[in-house]
């Protein structure tokens, strides 16, 4: 035995104490402050002094204490019993010797044979640059984490346009702002610190524009709200542009200084250097200069013209704004407000209002800093003009190109990086896009090896993709002619391909935290038909091996041959990572640990710990040394001994680094590092100099300090992309003329051709260009609660009471015209199939939209609910309708994703409702029996630490569960 | 002295972390426990502090409001009278309005008497439970000074809530109750509530509307 997992140990602290660590609720990693008193979890609050929630605590945090006492908790391994079907129940206790054996069995052989044939993925990971390096040396190209899912077109839209992106990567200016504009985020991405930052816009009298279908949370403190028809953002976004630059208010000097607005862009139609960069001899892309000779982007020091054209060597060029400006003029007002359903007059108006703000109102502040050109400033001059956006834009077909809109109007106010505007957050800015690359050679997944490089990356050219002609190297297909900028991998393809065999079957799929077989997936009834899917010939699961690992009984779990049960994040130690998804601040870099605070129950294992012993008895290269032996006992070793490379001096955390604990974000690994953290609040942060916090892109001395940290590779300015030459070499790809990897099949041509667009643009989601789509007027969109944000909260016994059904919302006006009333049943059909659900009237929804919240249903039996609870009988989950491919034509199967990015086109779903006689929950699946019948008949939950309080009754104490099996070796 | 907890509804975004964090604390604090009954199958819990959310308006004037509601520890609370054993009372040096479970006789006349709806029965214990601005928390002198105010304004995440003195013109929530416009609920009932709301305050548009009519005849 072997997991050497370190936990509280009861007998040697006491039984009543204070400790730090970090909330894992939602992905927002709270700082929280946490009361132990006889060893069970009193009170739960916010760190004041940390930089993500300063010192608050939302309902979720505070309800932790019920997500530690859930009766869903797993507490030992489970394996399938071989005569009982998948996903049928079936599930045995075993003990952690056999179930460690058996997967690493499983594991040594794919990885002896073709390490492809594992497939791992991960759904709301807060270790994901710890299980990227996993699977990078266990050698497999298939791993990501959910971003498919989630936001992979706000991360990816972002990167390509200015090396920084919305929430973790960058953050709207609320202290400085005037006028913020919220588009497509209603009560989550964020949490805690996008409440705060609305309250301080708010303090000031800052004006707060919310652009969504619906008005909801956040949205209800709109001063105006502005309802739109999902899936148009992009058009509205284009059209206030159109406007910004028939008024002339765009500012000129910032996109010639920062953005490559002035780059030369050779127009050649028909030729292999079509819509590239003019460049000089040493590749320095080339601007005219104000004699209207080209010169050196660089040399020109902002100098150079955003209009106009000339001839260079023979060959037609201009300036990459001049283009834009082209594209600009058929985006009126007009145009955007037949395809939005938002006012002309409404366009028009918001559009003067945010350069109100950014010209007529600048914010100066008192810092003085130098650019890369060397010129010197006293103050620091801001756009007081903020956007933050997330999902609403980003889970459509058309995403990435709408995000890409939206920062494209952010560099046209010159309002990135600047007080009031977009700040970047720590490590970022990064080089546009970043420059780290997925391993792509054809030996790159070979047996008994590391990858070598990283799994996932940031493609700058189609010889970057991962494929073999036209065939991808992926089971998600990530890195394909039909998803080249898949940045965050494809979750959502996975369990199709490899139930397919496409492009080839695999052995084993690996899952960790992510409900792939019931809210983490569409099509959900055939998906998991896929999960028990068997070879007719054979008789052997299509998918031979599915390993869960999770602290919870998912609906997923049932399908699982294999069970691993984690630790909850009040009992493990663990890190957020700047390698990861930073919790860094605009004024500087951040970054904590957990630490655990209570014991676990006997049977489970820290998930980390789990994958190193993997690491460690298949010997993965660097997880063990020349003589095979680990590395590294458990995660709390990673976390303190790993760096990037031997030598780096750059490792999972950056603070108290080196030998003496005083190094920051470079230096030694320090043995005692997490205990430093511990004794620091659990968190790290480091406030850059005034001087170094804004216009990072450009500013000299941040540059060399961030090179010097690492955080860059050298201190060269980072410049802002309006446009996007990678893109275009797709494009280029796709018309034939790149000189390197391109496409045979036409189909894959033409959509590189058609989506790969150096340039913002809207075009309508795919869903709408489909024949019959008319037919399904009306369009569903989901929306998570702020109480159950990132879906966990159903098997909490206090986050479950505040909601546990789900209505569909629509409009009063569609009502009418549809003969519905508040209450009814209807069916809301998609192309895909239908369910049931019950009407709401509301006013707060745009009359073509149909609303519900998200991931509020359960499988009955699952997530320690009684089978009849209402999560099972009164909820309804629209994954069920949501179609996960889409008829187009070309080779295979195309899901119904983003082009450019693989993105889930979720919220494209297109529906009819009318009225039901079926009134009850349909579709249903069949219920599994709880794993714990006792803990949801509990009548009565009287939680308190007190033992003595005679009107207590306990949550299920798990501490003395019967479990089969210790994960240590103690 | 009267103690008080404002709410800026200019700020409150219905998120229910006061709901929660009143929850969290008191169902292990001197009034606790706050039970849940069918905790994990059709549930039905006691809760002190519930958040409504109400919509008005016409579409696209809708108007989205979330308040929370808990007890108002009123001037003239109806609540005490009505109790038959002087276990719903109301201190004289603070204006908390307290419950003393070992005198309560569980007849729940207090519920039917408070305007507000902000009572909970527990049928185990046989009592009425209900808010009590924190007050083992902001009473407890070992306390750390930012941990002696009630669990719901601590952990609000817009501070869209203020606790103090009402009757103290110099307190923070006198003045917000003056300057801001402050309002009771349900003032013609006559109870007199200690807690108020501060209401919306919109932003208007910084852009001139006959500016906006020349363009939108002129160029769009």
């Amino acid at each position: 035995m072997a997991i050497r997992q370190e936990t509280v140990d009861p007998t040697t602290v006491p039984s009543t104490r204070t400790v730090h660590t970090t909330c894992y609720m939602c992905a927002c990693r709270c700082g929280l402050e946490v009361r132990v008193e006889d060893n069970r979890v009193r009170f739960i609050k916010g760190i004041a002094e940390h930089p993500v929630n300063k010192g608050v605590w939302c309902a979720k945090g505070g309800a932790g204490i019920m997500t530690q006492y859930s009766p869903a908790r797993l507490t030992t391994p489970l394996m399938r019993d071989p005569d009982a079907p998948r996903g049928q129940g079936g599930l045995k206790p075993v003990d952690w010797d056999t179930a460690l054996a058996t997967l690493a069995g499983w594991l040594g052989n794919i990885r002896d044979t073709d390490p492809r044939r594992l497939a791992y993925f991960t759904g709301r990971d807060q270790m994901q640059a710890f299980n990227g390096f996993w699977a990078q040396q266990f050698g497999t190209p298939n791993w990501a984490a959910h971003g498919g899912f989630c936001s992979v077109n706000m991360a990816a839209g972002g990167m390509y346009s200015v090396g920084g992106s919305m929430w973790e990567f960058g953050w709207p200016d609320l202290d400085e702002s005037r006028w913020f504009l919220l588009a497509g985020v209603a009560e989550d991405h964020p949490s805690n610190p996008l409440k705060l930052s609305i309250a301080a816009l708010k303090d000031r009298g800052g004006r707060f524009v919310v652009l969504n279908p619906v008005k909801s949370g956040y949205g209800a403190l709109a001063d105006e709200w502005v309802p739109i028809r999902p899936g148009t953002d992009g058009a509205l976004f284009m059209a206030f542009m159109h406007v910004l630059v028939e008024e002339g208010l765009i500012d000129r000097e910032f996109l010639a200084r920062y953005t490559n607005a002035a780059h030369l862009v050779r127009v050649a139609p028909g030729s292999a250097g079509d819509g590239l960069f003019a460049r000089d001899a040493e590749g320095q892309p080339l601007v005219l200069g104000p004699d209207g000779r080209p010169r050196p982007y660089l040399e020109a020091a902002g100098q150079g013209a955003l209009e106009g054209e000339a001839v260079l060597d023979g060959q037609r060029v201009r300036p990459a704004l001049a283009l834009l400006l082209d594209r600009l003029k058929s985006a009126t007002p007009r145009w955007a407000e037949a395809l939005t359903d938002v006012p002309r007059r409404t366009i028009v108006r918001l559009a003067l209002e945010m350069a109100d703000a950014a010209f007529n109102h600048p914010v100066e502040l008192p810092i003085p800093w130098t650019d890369v050109y060397g010129q010197h400033y006293d103050t620091t001059v801001g756009r007081p003009v903020a956007f933050h956006a997330m999902r609403g834009l980003a889970a459509h077909t058309n995403g990435f190109q709408t995000i890409r809109g939206l920062f494209t109007l952010m560099m046209l106010l010159g309002a990135i990086d600047r007080p009031g505007g977009f700040l970047y957050k720590s490590p970022y800015p990064k080089p546009v896009p970043p420059p780290v690359k997925p391993a792509h050679g054809p030996h790159d997944y070979e047996p008994k090896r590391a990858a070598s490089g990283p799994i996932l990356g940031y493609p700058t050219s189609p010889d970057d993709l991962l494929v073999d002609g036209d065939r991808p190297l992926r089971i998600d297909e990530s890195y394909s002619w039909k998803y080249p900028l898949a940045a965050h991998g494809a979750i959502q393809n996975v369990i199709r391909n490899a139930h397919d065999g496409i492009p080839y079957p695999i052995d084993t799929l690996m899952v960790y935290m992510a409900n792939l077989a019931w809210n983490s997936t569409w099509n959900t009834l055939d998906t998991r038909a896929m999960l028990t899917a068997q070879d007719e010939g054979s008789g052997q699961y299509r998918i031979p091996h599915v390993v869960v690992f999770d602290a919870y009984d998912s609906e997923t779990v049932q399908f699982a041959d294999l069970v691993l049960p984690d630790t909850t994040y009040l009992e493990r130690w663990d890190a957020t990572s700047l390698l990861d998804r930073p919790i860094s601040e605009p004024d500087g870099p951040a970054d904590s640990i957990r630490q655990p605070v209570v014991p676990p129950p006997p049977g489970v294992a820290p998930t980390a710990d789990v994958l190193i012993e993997m690491a460690n008895r298949l010997r993965l290269p660097r997880f063990v040394d020349e003589d095979g032996e680990p590395l590294y006992r458990n995660y709390a070793d990673f976390v303190q001994g790993w760096e990037t490379e031997p030598g780096s001096g750059v490792g999972l955390l950056a603070g108290f680094r080196g030998a003496d604990g005083e190094g920051e974000l470079v230096g030694e690994p320090n043995p005692d590092q997490l205990q430093a953290y511990a004794t620091h609040r659990a968190f790290w942060r480091l406030h850059l100099p005034p001087g170094g916090r804004y216009f990072r892109m450009a500013n000299r001395d941040y540059l060399a300090w961030a090179a010097d940290k690492k955080f860059i590779r050298e201190p060269a300015p980072i410049v802002l992309n309006l446009y996007s030459e990678p893109l275009q070499t797709f494009r280029l790809a796709g018309q034939g003329f790149w000189p390197g990897q391109r496409p045979s099949n036409p189909h894959l041509a033409a959509r590189l051709a058609r989506y790969m667009d150096p340039l913002a643009s809207w075009y309508p989601p795919l869903e709408d260009t489909l024949p019959g789509a008319e037919a399904f007027p009306l369009r569903i969109l989901t929306q998570r609660p702020m109480t159950h944000y990132h879906s966990w909260g159903s098997m909490n016994a206090w986050l479950r009471q505040l909601l546990h059904e789900n209505p569909v919302f629509i409009n009063p006006v569609l009502a009418q015209s549809l003969s519905l009333v508040d209450g009814q049943w209807v069916w809301v059909e998609s192309r895909l199939g239908r369910m049931t659900a019950r009407v709401r009237l509301s006013e707060a929804v745009e009359p073509g939209t149909v609303w519900t919240w998200n991931a509020i249903a359960k499988g009955p039996g699952a997530w320690g609910l009684h089978p009849d609870a209402p999560e099972a009988t009164r909820a309804v989950l629209v994954n069920h309708i949501i179609p996960d491919v889409s008829p187009l034509e070309g080779p295979g199967i195309f899901f119904n994703n983003d082009p450019v990015t693989g993105q889930a086109g979720w919220y494209d779903t297109r529906v009819r409702i009318y009225p039901s006689d079926v009134h009850e929950v349909w579709p249903k699946v069949t219920a599994v029996p709880p794993r714990r019948p006792a803990a949801v008949r509990q009548p009565r939950l009287a939680y308190t630490t007190h033992p003595d309080n005679p009107h207590a009754t306990g949550a299920p104490d798990l501490l003395h569960h019967v479990g089969t099996a210790r994960p240590t070796d103690q | 002295m009267q103690l008080t907890i404002i709410t800026d509804l200019n700020k409150c975004v219905g998120c229910k972390s006061c709901q929660v964090s009143c929850k969290e604390h008191n169902t292990g604090g001197s009034f606790g426990p706050v039970p849940d009954q069918d905790p994990y199958a059709d549930p039905d819990g006691m809760w002190w502090n519930r958040i409504v959310g109400m919509e008005g308006g016409e579409y696209p004037e809708a108007d989205v409001l979330y308040l929370p509601k808990a007890c108002m520890h009123c001037y003239d609370a109806p609540c005490v009278p009505v109790c038959p054993t002087g276990a719903s009372f109301k201190r004289e040096d603070n204006g908390v309005v307290l419950v003393d479970y070992d005198s309560c006789i569980g007849c729940q006349l207090c519920m039917w008497a408070c305007p507000y709806g902000v009572r909970e029965f527990d049928e185990h214990q046989g009592v009425v439970k209900k808010c009590t601005l924190c007050i083992d928390r902001i009473e407890d002198e070992t306390l750390a000074p930012e941990d002696r105010q009630p669990a719901c304004v601590q952990s609000c995440p817009t501070h869209a809530r203020t606790y103090g003195d009402l009757d103290d013109p110099d307190s923070e929530v006198a003045r917000l109750v003056a300057e801001q416009r402050g309002f009771q609920l349900l003032p013609e009932l006559g109870a007199n509530p200690a807690v108020h709301y501060l209401p919306r305050r919109p932003v208007a548009s910084a852009v001139d509307d006959s500016k906006l009519d020349s363009l939108l005849t002129g160029r769009y």
